[in-house]
């Protein structure tokens, strides 16, 4: 009786509900360090028009472009955030499953490396980055296990704490850029390094994207707040975390120059500053049009009073982009420019 | 027998005494260890709770402004309408930032204007504009209107962020922090109980944003898994425990569905987007898709619990229907069934408290997601308190860590009032034989 009651309930409900019904909002996947822009866009497009609020979901750059280039129709997101370029390969499954890809470069994001406010001052060049994190590094000509348990001991000039960075975890995309930014830049400053990057590119590589393992480097998951947290608590500690976690505590951890550049908005957007990445997101054509606001919503993000100098995303920590070049990006965007991708090997 | 020998000079009472007075002490040491252990853990629970309430409980009040704000017939009906569709769609944020630079007009500047400008939250032009769909005559008056402050002026209002140390590194500047003390020295400024948490949905603006879109995603959710895991769980036991025969099939259910019980709700989460999503088409980010989720891994709980309830009816009841011409159906729905509900019941709530606390299964069905409206229906996009929780723990923005603390509340809550309408089904329905 009473599973028959229940029964009758759950498929009025459901019923009800109409499953079968076309979407009327905008489904945005992907980057985690593009999320907080996306959802300020979208909250002010949501406020502004007469459409629903998109809904955005955190889902990483990889994972979000897998779902966006899985096919087109309802069922499929319309937007993908990405922290990195498309790769070569996801650009081809696109292609094969029918999305027109249209792609929107909307700023830049530095990757800092910060301690707490009582700490020493830290000013750091890549080359010391890499030597203090890399499992392997050239030592008198060869290449040998880390050897290096203080900072002094890489270079006098830098205080005598114990070499303890806490950083992302493998899966983030903060990782994957800082390793190819920060990690590379300093190989390469290795002769030795240089010289196998040119002949062997995968030995090189695998040398400069390989991070210690004997606790100098700490894996300290995705939540960059608790790693705020953490700093503060160890004043001896270094944590590597997006730009916009250093904007919004300023007053409890102070970032380290790299290369002589201070990680400022000013420093970034200048691209002084050697560790920082694109962001960007990626349109389906094809959903253009068919599912309600998308034009719209690429209106509101590549406006000027969004991503400007003071526009209000600026205010959430994105680095714009240099006006000659929102201008040139805007206006691919808003006649929808398929992307094309000649190659990924570039220069 | 030796062992028991009392030694020469001693009696074999003051033996015995002694050996008594050893199993006392042994009894008491026994008894103020499990009552530190429960100290201990009771002591951690205060920790805890006190931690969370005294980050969460400031949401409870909003930094509001009070400002003389003029409704200019030229900003709001140039025309002189007084439609509300005109009067809907004027300038607010127009007439906030005139009223605000007639307070400090010693903001001048494109960047004073700018910080200024932060005073208030972008809220503030709603609020505005309720006010006037509300009382259209106030067009063309002057009346003091208490607007939403911007997040970081809230907090500074609340304390929870510097005032001092050097200028460059605080999310406030000197001026900014004079602009607001002349104010509230000026009685232009108060603490008011911040509703907005409790009626909005999620937002990007920490000061704007709420737990009710969540909450009632939560209310489908479980809804839809107890709709679902409630009967379905239910007959699976009375036919497992009253009908099948015992043989080697039925010792496999009843192993399978023992393992179920134990496997990781991410698993659930995988099988959702495979048969719910990709299978059946059903929408992402749904409420309805979640429950079915949740309901899945609530199943094999709320089957545990209502086999070993039926079990405990006593076979004589059975007996005595039966003997008197009821058949097995009868028996089991006006006997068995009614006597083991307050059992089926507890375990069903025990186990939609789980449900309720779970985020990973959702993360695969797209339930992790920043929504910003309320849903109306089960197939709208929803998220779900504790991933609410989540996302607000992650975002930069400081004023969202105690709006973490306050929606952990709010789930406590709810998790409270589940489990204590557990104990008072079990106290009033409860018989014991």
């Amino acid at each position: 009786m009473l599973a028959k009651i229940a029964g009758v309930a759950f498929l009025a409900l459901v019923g009800a509900s109409g499953v079968a019904e076309a979407r009327e909002q905008i489904r945005i996947v992907g980057s985690s360090t593009v999320f907080p822009f996306a959802t300020t866009v979208a909250e002010r497009f949501g406020r502004k028009t007469r459409f629903k609020t998109p809904v955005v979901e955190s889902t990483g750059t990889g994972g979000g472009l897998k779902l966006f280039c899985a096919g087109v129709g309802e069922r499929y997101p319309d937007i993908a955030n990405a922290s990195r370029r498309i790769k070569q390969s996801e650009f081809e499954t696109c292609k094969n499953n029918g999305v027109t890809v249209v792609e929107v470069k909307i700023g830049f994001d530095g990757i800092v490396l910060a301690n707490a406010k009582s700490g020493p001052d830290l000013a750091l060049t890549m080359r010391q980055i890499f030597q203090a994190l890399a499992k392997q590094v050239p030592v008198a000509g060869k290449l040998v296990d880390n050897p290096y348990k203080q900072w002094r001991d890489i270079d006098p000039s830098l205080p005598a704490i114990k070499i303890e960075v806490l950083g992302p975890p493998p899966t983030s995309g903060t990782r994957d850029a800082f390793v190819e930014l920060a990690m590379e830049g300093g190989a390469k400053t290795f002769e030795m390094l240089r010289a196998l990057s040119k002949t062997d590119k995968a030995a090189f590589t695998k040398i400069a994207h390989t991070i210690r393992e004997d606790n100098a480097f700490i894996p300290a998951g995705e939540n960059e707040n608790l790693l705020v947290k953490k700093l503060q608590g160890n004043p001896d500690a270094v944590g590597i975390f997006g730009f916009s976690f250093l904007d919004n505590n300023g007053d409890v951890i102070k970032g380290a120059r790299v290369d002589g550049v201070a990680p400022t908005f000013e420093n970034i957007a200048a691209g002084d500053y050697g560790v920082s990445r694109s962001l960007f997101f990626y349109v389906k054509k094809e959903h253009v049009g068919v599912i309600p606001g998308i034009a719209d919503y690429i209106a509101e993000f590549t406006s000027e009073q969004a991503w400007d100098e003071e526009g209000y995303l600026s205010e959430k920590g994105l680095i714009p982009l240099s006006a000659e070049d929102r201008k040139s990006v805007a206006a691919g965007a808003r006649s929808l420019a398929p992307l094309v991708l000649v190659s990924e090997q570039g220069p | 027998m030796s062992k028991w020998a009392a030694p020469t000079g001693v009696s074999l009472a003051d033996c015995a005494q002694a050996r008594l007075r050893g199993r006392y002490r042994a009894e008491r040491r026994f008894r103020y260890c499990g009552i530190a252990a429960i100290c201990l853990a009771l002591g951690m629970l205060g920790v805890l709770f006190a931690t969370i309430l005294a980050q969460g409980l400031p949401v409870l009040t909003q930094t509001q402004i009070g400002l003389d704000v003029a409704f200019a017939p030229g900003i709001l009906d140039p025309d002189g309408t007084g439609e509300a569709e005109t009067l809907a769609r004027a300038d607010y944020r127009k007439l906030a930032r005139n009223a605000l630079r007639t307070v400090i007009p010693e903001a001048s500047g494109r960047r004073d204007k700018r910080a200024l400008a932060k005073m208030l939250s972008i809220g503030a032009e709603e609020e505005l504009r309720d006010a006037v769909l509300a009382d259209p005559t106030l067009v063309g008056q002057t009346k003091r209107i208490w607007l939403t402050a911007g997040a970081d002026f809230d907090a500074l209002n609340k304390g929870t962020i510097a005032r001092t140390g050097a200028e460059s590194d605080r999310r406030l500047s000197d001026k900014q922090i004079a602009w607001f003390d002349a104010l509230d020295a000026n009685g232009q400024v108060r603490r008011a109980f911040n509703s907005r948490f409790f009626t909005a949905g999620d937002s990007r603006e920490p000061e704007l944003a709420g737990v009710l879109g969540a909450v009632v995603g939560t209310l489908y959710a479980l809804a839809i898994t107890l709709l679902l895991a409630f009967p379905l769980g239910v007959m699976a036991a009375v036919y497992l425990e009253e009908f099948a025969p015992k043989n080697r099939w039925t010792g496999i259910v009843e192993v399978n569905i023992n393992n179920l019980a134990a496997v990781p709700s991410i698993v659930f989460g995988l099988l959702g987007l495979a048969v719910f999503l990709n299978f059946f088409g059903l929408p992402r980010s749904a409420p309805l898709v979640g429950g079915m989720v949740l309901a899945l891994m609530t199943l094999p709980t709320i089957i545990i619990a209502a086999r070993a309830s039926l079990k405990a009816v006593p076979p004589s009841i059975r007996e005595a229907a039966l003997g008197i011409g009821a058949s097995p159906m009868q028996t089991v729905t006006h006997h068995v069934l009614p006597l083991a509900m307050p059992g089926i019941l507890t375990g069903t709530i025990i186990g939609m408290a789980r449900a309720l606390g779970e985020t990973a299964p959702l993360l695969m069905i797209g339930m992790v997601a920043f929504i910003a409206d309320i849903p109306s229906r089960v197939t709208d996009p929803a998220s779900v308190l504790p991933v609410q929780v989540f996302l607000w723990a992650d975002a930069p923005e400081r004023a969202f860590a105690e709006r973490t603390a306050a929606a952990i509340l709010v789930l406590l809550t709810v998790l409270v009032a589940m489990n204590l309408s557990a104990v008072i089904l079990r106290k009033k329905f409860e018989r014991r034989w």
